[in-house]
């Protein structure tokens, strides 16, 4: 066969494939389609995000090929794929942190597209596809992390149904049917299971296609400039002038930076992902195992701060109304601001708002991260007192010292620096509170402490302040040295010695 | 008056063809409706219906009233009732029951009241204590500190036949009211 036959051939197969399904005209409008000549390296994110999601479909549909979906066997079958599928636990890792990445990468997007003005007139739509995307994708995040089925995941399900729960006259109902009964059980996680496979990734499929619609349909809107405003009765006309005279096809023009970005990061996810590895199962979903310490994943660390920060009296309140205010709000931005400057130097409330945004949830995955509102749990037992601490002092303010570490004092008060951080340190406490002053915080707590004074006996008590008032960051011990410690306090503070007894007997 | 009135005015046939087209089109509506609420009321009936169906809530034996020293709080685990075979691990549950003096409890949930997570009971300070936010109970489950709206959630009990029971198997949640 000759060459030209050939490409005679080829030539007629393309002809009968775009008869009969419209390719070329699809193609021309889609692959070919004009995007401003400005539509540079800031314009790489959404493709990323999109490329990260085709990455979590593809190993998510081999996961599923070993995945058992079942409470009796999820956390066993997580265990086989790590370690006995072959690169099981690659394929786990890239998962993980594929999910990362796809966040990440949708809110830079996010970001970019805010910060450019890029919702304002005529892509609205555009922009309310991608809020909807954005909650879909947190919420494949939040269901991937149940599907661990290990106790994170557990308590992190039974943290939601508690805050599902408190929703007025529907909160049970709902909680219910989050939960397919009354329990977190195994019916719970077929329907979380139900949700991250086929609802939540369907729809997004489905999201996308509207999404890329929409940007098709209205274009790729160009870089802002100072002094170029929105103005809706003219913007059509202008763009499409101007995308016509300058612009240039998205492939090969545009989409050769949206290839260099994305092959890159693909690169940088498999070496993290070989690096760092797979993410858990970590411990058994057992309920009965008390000694757990339930943290949800980093993209949600934020959450889990500001529910351990935000006034009680308000806290239901604000759960219940804040995220839909919030997302509500996000959505309808081009409905707020339709018209006018597009850069960021031209809109500081903007720019201002988003500062306070990002460094806001900065500032409390920070927190989350170091939680220092959790007790240390097992801070009584594995915290050791440093000698600093206890040389030289009297016997009383040693048993005082065992009391301190006996009744978990030092699960939220650090000393020296280790501890709980729930209560303030007290390496220095004696230089801020007097005898009588700690006899009545330990009695009858107060300002988030609990009241010791039915749990420990005057005894006791008397022996845990003589410790405490040790701890003056050497200041008596340094004025007098190898002074008895009951001397030095009393030196140090002339109402601890006339009244320690009295004050600190009920 | 349009050209589609003006035809079935002048021709019986074509009168008759536009009732036909009338009622097969209200046919195929209502055949399709009641057809799509048959097919979905099971689908969704299935979804939903589980968490909405009557309490399973049922008296459990926590073993002989007797075992219990008072004074004392301990975690006693127990199975969910109504679990499933597939629930492994999950169809387990725990509980701290604290006996006052003999014949006398309090059986709380492990459940923080603030959202749930798991409360460890430090017998030497007396006090539960919450890993997540940090909420802390003293030994009757009255909240001491931190951000939990109430109390621990106590489960109803009672002595049958020696044994001490609870009324479990439903999450305690905060619009339970216990």
């Amino acid at each position: 066969m000759g060459r030209s036959t050939l490409k005679s051939t080829a030539s007629r197969c393309l002809r009968w494939l775009d008869d009969r399904t419209g390719l070329l005209w699809v193609l021309r409008h889609s692959l070919f389609h004009r995007v401003p000549v400005s539509a540079k390296w800031w314009y790489v994110f959404g493709s990323a995000t999109m490329m990260f999601f085709a990455v979590q479909i593809a190993s998510g549909i081999v996961l599923a090929m070993f995945y058992a979906p079942s409470a009796a066997q999820a956390y066993e079958s997580l265990v086989y794929i790590n370690q006995q599928v072959p690169s099981g636990w690659m394929l786990r890792a890239i998962h993980g942190w594929s999910s990362n990445a796809m966040c990440l990468m949708m809110l830079v997007h996010l970001a970019q597209v805010f910060l450019h003005g890029t919702y304002k007139y005529p892509r609205e739509l555009t922009w309310i596809f991608g809020v909807c995307l954005c909650v879909l994708t947190l919420a494949l995040a939040f269901t991937g992390q149940i599907m661990r089925w290990d106790a994170d995941a557990y308590w992190g399900l039974g943290i939601g149904a508690a805050i599902v729960d408190r929703m007025p006259v529907v909160g049970n109902a709902l909680r219910g049917i989050m939960l397919g009964g009354e329990q977190i059980s195994g019916a719970t996680l077929s329907r979380f299971f139900a949700l991250h496979v086929f609802i939540l990734p369907g729809t997004t499929v489905a999201l996308i296609g509207l999404h890329l619609y929409s940007i098709l349909r209205k274009g790729i809107s160009e870089m802002p400039k100072a002094g170029e405003v929105v103005d809706p009765a003219t913007y059509d006309k202008a763009y499409e002038a101007r995308v016509h005279k300058t612009g240039v096809p998205f492939y090969p023009d545009a989409a050769r930076r949206d290839m260099v970005f994305c092959g890159a990061a693909l690169i940088v996810l498999v070496g993290i992902a070989a690096w760092y590895g797979p993410m858990g199962p970590g411990a058994l979903p057992d309920p009965t195992i008390i000694e757990a310490s339930p943290r949800p994943d980093g993209l949600f660390l934020w959450i889990f701060a500001a529910l351990a920060l935000l006034p009680p009296s308000s806290e239901t309140a604000l759960l219940l109304i804040g995220p839909p205010v919030g997302i509500a709000l996000l959505a309808l931005l081009p409905f707020i601001a339709p018209r006018g400057e597009r850069a960021p130097s031209r809109r500081p409330l903007s720019v201002l708002s988003f500062g306070v945004v990002c460094t806001g949830i900065g500032v409390l995955t920070w927190l989350g991260m170091q939680s220092p509102w959790s007790p240390v749990m097992n801070a009584w037992t594995s915290t050791p007192v440093a000698p600093e601490f206890v040389e030289r002092r009297s016997p009383l303010a040693l048993q005082g010292a065992l009391e301190f570490q006996f009744a978990q004092c030092r699960n939220c008060h650090a000393i020296g620096g280790t501890g709980g951080m729930r209560g303030p340190d007290l390496t220095e406490v004696a230089t801020r509170l007097s005898w009588d002053q700690l006899v009545r915080q330990i009695q009858q707590g107060g300002g988030n402490m609990p009241a010791y004074g039915k749990t420990l006996s005057s005894a006791e008590t008397h022996a845990l302040v003589a410790f405490l008032s040790t701890l003056d960051g050497g200041r008596s011990r340094a004025q007098i040295p190898g002074a008895m410690e009951s001397q030095s306090v009393s030196d140090a503070m002339p109402t601890a010695a006339s009244t320690p007894l009295t004050s600190s007997s009920p | 008056m349009s050209e589609r009135d003006t035809v079935s005015d002048a021709t019986p046939s074509a009168t008759a063809s536009e009732s036909r087209r009338g009622f097969l089109f209200a046919a195929g509506t209502t055949l399709t409706a009641i057809g799509g609420v048959l097919v979905a009321a099971p689908i969704i009936g299935a979804a939903v219906a589980p968490g909405l169906l009557p309490e399973k809530d049922k008296w459990l034996s926590l073993g002989a009233s007797s075992n219990w020293t008072p004074g004392t709080t301990v975690l006693v685990k127990f199975l969910n009732p109504g679990g499933a075979p597939d629930d492994g691990v999950t169809r387990e549950n725990a509980c701290y029951v604290r006996c006052i003096e003999a014949g006398k409890f309090q059986v709380f949930a492990v459940n923080c009241a603030h959202l749930g997570c798991p409360v460890e009971w430090f017998a030497q300070s007396r006090l539960f204590m919450c890993p997540c936010h940090g909420g802390v109970y003293y030994e009757d489950g009255s909240r001491a500190s931190g951000p939990p709206p109430r109390g621990l959630f106590e489960f109803a009990w009672r002595i049958q036949d020696g044994a001490l029971e609870i009324f479990s198997g439903r999450l305690p949640g905060l619009q339970e009211g216990t």
